[in-house]
């Protein structure tokens, strides 16, 4: 059963521009340096390119070889190198090494960086300082949204997780606000603005400076899009941390979706060869299971293999013209259709072969238990348990963050317990990930903590917001209160069940999480949505920590149409999870709205995880 | 109508020239004009009048004035002379007044007498000095030609890019040249000078011999030379009064004219309108100015008073002690309009117009004639152009009415022209004012309008003719940003220059008036504030500026580093933030600058950012400074994995973290690190005694590695020493005996004592490993919670029936009626469904 739309809703903007756009863009950059050259890569990079413009197009504008960066000696015999990467230290030395090794062997060559989506001034300090800044020439590559799917934008870069919300590193709240520029200059002014968070507080004043000093070119525009809700990830980091059973969630957390598009190993493509597939809207198949529960999905499966082989069959007594007609119209599709199925059925039968032996059932249940807030003791030795067998040290780390999440931090003598197991499982340099994970607040100890948030907030109301800022930014890191179980009552996230929950045929957004949980992000979007502000949702904003940073923007011209209005541009910073996607696609159906995502990557728990990880190099 | 032709004169068969009064001048002029230097700038532009005493030998005591007026002679500014004497003035085209001295130095003076910079001609010229020089302009820039003592030709061909280039020798040059002049064609300036009867063209290569086609006979000597002022036309002057007119490229000859004055004019230059056939030349002497062109009579003036010739594009102006007067070839339109008994469709309308206002019928008469004709389409557009040319308001007017009652008879006449015309007409009449001072003809400013606006705008800015220049921006609807909003910058810039008003009255003046005005900068206006030492008032401006990135590079540049850096913070861009740390990095000593960014946890984070990739050492000492010791002991325990190789550093770098925890506070931290390093000692030791790999393994793995190679006591001892829990060592031993299946072990294992962790898992890791004997020895030492599912592992469906039938348990009932398959436990399925039925009843 696919959802179908309703037919009253909203036709989606045509993000295609943004590819051409990048496309052209970068085209101009390589025909800047004229000749044959080759093309060093960053692998971060690769994808996204992919996406963009395949090898051919380069080779068009004389690209000669494509080079992955990575620290390897060179074999390039070409006289112009050209250098695609992300602006990051690690990369400027690897191209210093490279141009410094020329010189020492006395070989003259052009060289030149193009920065994707921008480049930093502490890179160019850094060529400047190995002494070859005079040597290449610098450019940019504001590619900064790649359209993964027909509503799903992403900046695909990851490390904004990390660099903001871990490092506190600021550098890229620009490039999204000129990315949320960009979109206003090609789809119209936003005419309502809403958002929670620091980040997107900041993002949404920096983009609205932008417009200012450029005045004049969106005004006058019909807005295409009626709303814009920007949203931290630390607002809600609960939601993404659990366990996805939606089908392209899960296919995210078993084989990891790559830039839009899944290595299905030889295990799923029951041949020897894995294969590269993209998911999306275009897969009809993957389309209409993308948003299911998993349950659903292989009875799901199997109908529709069942009615592929009925139409096949409709070719036994077909005379030789309606057969002619069958082989060169229809059979072209089913027969895709046919592959894509099997590769479906593949790959549930993996997922499935996977989440049985790892008991999946006991994980989902204690995950359900941390969510409802009951038997905590159980769930914690189910935990310690966990670290014990050595299960895995991303999913060991997410449940204790879980854990600490709605709890409000963990009770000091599990605290420590459970850090010293994990240490004695996976090893020392772990202490280093305990640090991380309490400076983002994500695992972090109950106690005098209290006393601690009554003198902050007695003192953010002395002091102006600046300071304010200031002194919660100090307090964040000795407690930065998760007030799930308070936010959760407030917002009533844990839906009450009578008897099943059918998820077949779904009640409410909780249907992502098998009935038990409504995403905290979605359901936030959804009563600012109602109220069209954050009124009367004072309360939550306050136990979010958000109390300076909740805003609602709106224009009194009224030049919006009423099909605008209903499209929603949602903004994660710092990532969403495709549970929240298929949430709020799933909202969106039932009140005639239409969601289009912008995120800065597409996340999932063992991405965040993995982000605030310490591994040995 | 008969008066008005009355100044016209004709000359030849088909052109008429008209000389009338543009001002009568104000200026209190004490020297006749042929004792001072002067120089007047084209389109209008201001007057140089520098009394020069050098000609004469009068005592040098006496310094000379430097007098600048507006073209209605109004004074703009008047200065002492205080450098060397001057051989030349020269108006550029920017109206920047340059001064060319006698040792080759240039000085270059603004249009209020400003000294702005100065510039030299080349060291060559320090000793052979300037004997002559002038400046010119073409369609670049204005450039400097310079003859030096030596007879040499120097010449920069735009002063804004100051290009010295030094022009090759004339051969046998004894003597300066009688006259000379700079040529221009395609886009190269040439040289061309007259010795004698004889005629050079120096490029910048060579020097070579001209001839004149068609010259008249018997010449000895050139006494003057002009070129048109677009570089198209030249005339020489001969001592035997002849004048030869043609083309600048000396290939075609265009008349010839003798004058039968043998006297040296004064001046000559050329009187011509662009797109006219007519060629003429207008001769000044002391008393007389003559206009010569191809016809054998020539028109003639007697000059009162001095007078001094300015060519224009379309004209000459003539200014002495009391008048300034424009002479020109009168235009088409008008000549059709004006001319006596002139029957061309625009006359017809004009008179056809003053007869409408009589209420004459006549207006009739006229209107049928010209349309029997269809030429009203013509008339209206000849009396719309040939109001363009007139200077009279009153007689613009008069035929733009005409134009505009011929329009009415005319279905749909394009209005453009005739709104562009009134528009134009508007602001023109507006700058030829007489305060204003800008006698720009239509021509001239139908050539601005190529060159835009905005440049007659610059130049009543730059005579800070700020209001009217607002006005006509408004007027004309110019968008904001290049109109209003630039001139009020320009107004901005000149208020900060005074220096007698407050910082404060300053700055509030300029914010009251540019407000939010898009378009101003208010950074711009503050670098000028800097520029002219007022550093106070700079940073008040930029108070204003409501983009953060536009004031960070001024404060940095006025040393404001800290403001900078919470200014750039603001802005939130980050790269800004770099920018300015790396300045202060420069700028601070290390102390100060990490207590300055102790302030900022934006610019500390990025520094940190920095560092950690790029100065790792600067990291640690950033740490120290806060006291941070929760880093410093990360930082250490990074250290011991990443950076040290050999065992003693790395524990050496775990200590230094251990006490760096302690200091912390973080006793959690401090003891685990202790623990690794007790560990890492240990993990040697293995290696050493044992072989094999143990370093970097974690506590648990090292245990399961000592079991797996069968040291089960060493085993025993670490989990003893490390006080491994019992429920983790449970795990570990089971997992590794069940790898090393050694089956045995395990079963001894698990009667060592009751087991902490059930028997469930032993149940599990048997089947796992495919050994169903061994897991059904452990599952009947499961737990009763535990038994449904063990027994199911095991396969035994109808015990677990059993078992869950006696716990009356639903969830165990469905669990293992789900594992009933077909027909061999059909038995057991019934009997679970039985138990359920009677559950049911009770």
């Amino acid at each position: 059963m696919a959802f179908p739309h309703r037919l009253d809703a909203p036709e989606l903007p045509d993000f295609s521009m943004l590819k051409r756009l990048a496309r052209d863009q970068l085209i101009y950059l390589l025909e800047q340096l004229p000749g044959k050259k080759d093309l060093f890569i960053e692998a971060d990079l690769m994808s996204p390119l992919d996406r963009i413009a395949n090898v051919s197009i380069l080779k068009q504008h004389e690209v000669d070889k494509l080079y992955k960066v990575e620290n390897k000696p060179v074999l390039s015999s070409n006289e112009q190198l050209c250098f695609l990467v992300r602006p990051r230290i690690k990369n400027m030395r690897y191209i210093a090494s490279l141009v410094n090794a020329d010189k020492v062997a006395g070989r003259t060559r052009k060289y030149k960086v193009i920065f994707s989506p921008q480049k930093f001034y502490a890179c160019e300090m850094v060529l400047e300082e190995e002494g070859i800044y005079g040597d290449v020439s610098c450019d940019e590559w504001a590619f900064s949204l790649l359209p993964l799917d027909v509503d799903l934008l992403s900046m695909e870069l990851p490390e904004f997780f990390r660099d903001y919300f871990l490092e506190g590193d600021q550098r890229w709240i620009n490039t999204v606000a000129q990315a949320l520029h960009l979109l206003s200059t090609l789809y119209g002014p936003f005419p309502n603005c809403y958002g929670i968070g620091r980040c997107a507080k900041m993002a949404y004043e920096l983009w609205r400076k932008l417009e200012e000093e450029e005045d004049g070119e969106t005004k006058g525009r019909r807005p295409e899009i009626g709303h814009i809700f920007l949203l931290d990830r630390d607002v809600d980091f609960v939601t993404a941390l659990c366990s996805q059973v939606v089908y392209e969630g899960l296919v995210d957390d078993t084989f990891r979706i790559k830039c839009g598009s899944v290595d299905f190993g030889p295990e799923v493509t029951s041949s020897d060869k894995s294969l590269k597939v993209l998911l999306n809207a275009e897969d009809k198949v993957f389309h209409e299971i993308r948003n299911e529960h998993f349950s659903n999905v292989f009875g799901f499966l199997s109908q529709k293999a069942r009615n592929l082989q009925a139409q096949y069959d409709r070719r036994r007594g077909m005379d030789i013209k309606q057969m002619k007609n069958f082989v060169s119209q229809e059979l072209k599709g089913l027969k895709q259709e046919h592959r894509l199925l099997s590769l479906h059925i593949g790959a549930c039968e993996s997922i499935m072969k996977k989440k049985t032996k790892q008991d999946f059932q006991e994980l989902i249940k204690t995950e359900h238990a941390l969510l409802e807030g009951f038997n905590i003791r159980e769930s914690t030795s189910y935990i310690e348990e966990h670290i014990d067998r050595q299960v895995s040290p991303i999913e060991s780390l997410r449940l204790m963050c879980l854990l600490s999440i709605t709890e409000n931090g963990l009770i000091p003598k599990d605290y420590r317990s459970l850090k010293t197991q994990y240490l004695q499982s996976y090893g020392p340099e772990h202490l280093l990930t305990f640090s991380n994970l309490r400076r983002a607040g994500l695992l972090t100890e109950q106690g005098p903590g209290d006393t601690l948030t009554a003198v902050e907030s007695k003192v953010s109301k002395l002091v102006t917001d600046k300071a304010a800022g200031k002194i919660t930014d100090a307090f964040s890191s000795l407690a930065k209160r998760s007030n799930f179980r308070a936010i959760s009552k407030k917002l009533n996230l844990i839906p009450r069940v009578d008897g099943e929950y059918d998820l077949k045929v779904p009640r409410d957004m909780a249907y992502v999480f098998s009935g038990a949980y409504v995403p905290l992000s979605c359901r936030i979007i959804e009563q600012v949505l109602e109220r069209r502000s954050w009124q009367g949702l004072d309360e939550v904003v306050r136990l979010l920590n958000c109390g300076d940073f909740a805003f609602t923007d709106m224009t009194k011209e009224d030049k919006a149409s009423s099909e605008s209005l209903r499209l929603i541009l949602v903004v994660f910073l710092g990532g969403c999870t495709f549970s929240e996607i298929s949430a709020l696609r799933f909202l969106g159906r039932e009140k005639g709205y239409r969601f289009i995502f912008l995120t800065t990557a597409v996340t999932n728990s063992a991405r965040l995880m993995e982000a605030m990880s310490e591994v040995k190099a | 109508m008969d008066c008005y032709t009355a100044n016209w004169n004709p000359l030849g068969d088909s052109a008429f020239y008209r000389k009338y009064e543009l001002y009568s001048m104000d200026w209190d002029l004490k020297e006749e004009l042929r004792d001072c230097l002067v120089a007047a700038a084209p389109y209008g532009g201001p007057i140089a009048l520098l009394r020069n005493p050098w000609r004469k030998e009068k005592a040098a005591s006496v310094r000379p004035v430097l007098d600048i007026y507006s073209a209605s002679g109004m004074p703009l500014a008047s200065l002492l002379w205080k450098s060397g004497p001057v051989v030349s003035l020269g108006w550029s085209a920017e109206e920047e007044l340059l001064c060319v001295q006698e040792d080759g130095a240039v000085l270059v003076y603004g249009l209020h007498g400003d000294f702005r910079r100065h510039f030299s001609m080349g060291n060559e010229v320090l000793q052979n000095r300037v004997l002559d020089a002038r400046v010119f302009h073409t369609e670049f820039g204005s450039g400097v030609a310079i003859l030096t003592g030596a007879h040499r030709f120097t010449l920069s061909a735009n002063v804004g890019d100051l290009k010295l280039r030094r022009m090759p020798e004339v051969p046998g040059l004894q003597s300066a040249p009688s006259c000379w002049t700079v040529l221009c064609q395609d886009r190269v300036a040439h040289i061309l000078l007259a010795v004698g009867p004889d005629l050079y063209l120096l490029d910048h290569a060579a020097c070579s011999a001209v001839t004149l086609p068609g010259l008249a006979p018997g010449v000895s000597s050139f006494l003057q030379m002009a070129v048109s002022f677009t570089y198209r036309h030249l005339a020489l002057f001969t001592d035997t009064g002849y004048i030869w007119m043609g083309t600048a490229s000396l290939k075609e000859k265009l008349c010839e004219f003798n004058c039968n004055i043998r006297a040296a004019p004064k001046q000559m230059v050329w009187c011509s309108r662009p797109r006219s056939k007519e060629r003429a030349v207008v001769v000044a002497w002391e008393r007389r100015l003559m206009v010569v062109g191809d016809a054998s009579e020539s028109i003639q003036f007697v000059l009162d008073e001095d007078s001094y010739l300015v060519p224009e594009l379309d004209g000459v102006r003539i200014f002495s002690r009391s008048t300034h007067e424009f002479l020109h070839e009168v235009p088409a339109a008008s000549e059709e309009i004006f001319k006596i008994a002139s029957m061309a469709p625009g006359a017809l309308l004009l008179e056809a117009q003053k007869e409408y206002e009589k209420e004459s019928q006549k207006a009739d008469e006229y209107l049928r004639e010209i349309q029997e004709l269809g030429q009203l389409t013509q008339a209206v557009q000849q009396c719309i152009e040939a109001a363009g040319h007139e200077h009279q308001p009153d007689m613009q007017k008069s035929l733009l009415r005409a134009a505009s009652f011929g329009k009415c008879f005319l279905d749909r006449f394009p209005p453009d022209s005739f709104v562009h015309m009134c528009q134009d007409l508007r602001v023109l009449n507006a700058v030829r004012d007489y305060h204003i001072g800008i006698p720009l003809t239509y021509s001239q400013k139908y050539r601005y309008k190529q060159l835009t606006i905005q440049v007659l705008l610059d130049r009543l800015v730059l005579r800070r003719l700020y209001p009217l220049a607002i006005q006509i921006c408004e007027y004309l609807r110019l968008p904001e940003v290049q109109g209003v909003s630039r001139i009020l910058a320009h107004w901005a810039c000149y208020k900060v220059q005074q220096k007698d008003v407050s910082d404060e009255d300053v700055a509030r003046a300029i914010n009251q008036k540019l407000g939010d005005t898009p378009g101003v900068s208010y950074s711009d206006i503050a670098a000028r504030a800097y520029g002219c030492g007022r550093t106070e008032l700079a940073i008040k401006l930029l108070e204003y500026e409501p983009r953060s990135g536009e004031q960070v590079p001024l404060l940095l540049k006025m040393k404001r580093s800290k403001l900078a850096l919470s200014k750039a913070i603001e802005s939130g861009d980050t790269d800004l933030v770099f920018t300015v740390l790396l300045h202060l990095k420069n700028e601070l000593n290390r102390g100060d600058f990490f207590m300055t960014l102790r302030n900022q946890p934006m610019a500390l984070s990025l520094y940190r950012q920095f560092c950690k990739h790029q100065e790792l050492e600067t990291l640690k000492d950033l740490y120290n400074q806060d006291d941070n010791h929760q880093e410093l002991g990360s930082f250490h325990i990074r250290a011991s994995y990443a950076a040290e190789e050999r065992i003693e550093g790395r524990v050496a770098a775990l200590q230094t973290a251990a006490d760096a925890f302690y200091k912390a506070k973080n006793e959690f931290a401090a003891k685990a690190t202790e623990d690794q390093m007790r560990l890492l000692r240990l993990q040697r030791r293995l290696e050493d005694e044992l072989g094999g790999q143990f370093l970097d393994l974690s506590l648990h793995d090292t245990v399961t590695t000592l079991i797996l190679g069968g040291h089960n006591k060493r085993a025993e001892q670490l989990a003893r020493d490390f006080r491994i829990p019992d429920k983790r060592l449970w795990w570990l031993k089971l997992t590794a005996l069940a790898d090393l299946e050694d089956w045995e072990e395990l079963e001894k294992f698990s009667k060592s004592k009751k087991s902490p962790i059930g028997y469930l898992p032993f149940v599990e890791i048997c089947i796992k490993q495919h050994n169903k004997y061994e897991a059904k020895k452990y599952a009947s030492r499961v737990g009763p919670e535990q038994k449904v599912k063990a027994l199911l592992l095991v396969g035994d469906v109808a015990q677990a029936a059993d078992v869950a039938i006696e716990h009356r348990n639903e969830a165990e009932l469905s669990l293992v009626l789900s594992h009933c398959t077909g027909a061999t436990d059909g038995a057991t399925a019934d009997k679970i469904q039985r138990a359920r039925a009677q559950a049911q009843k009770k």
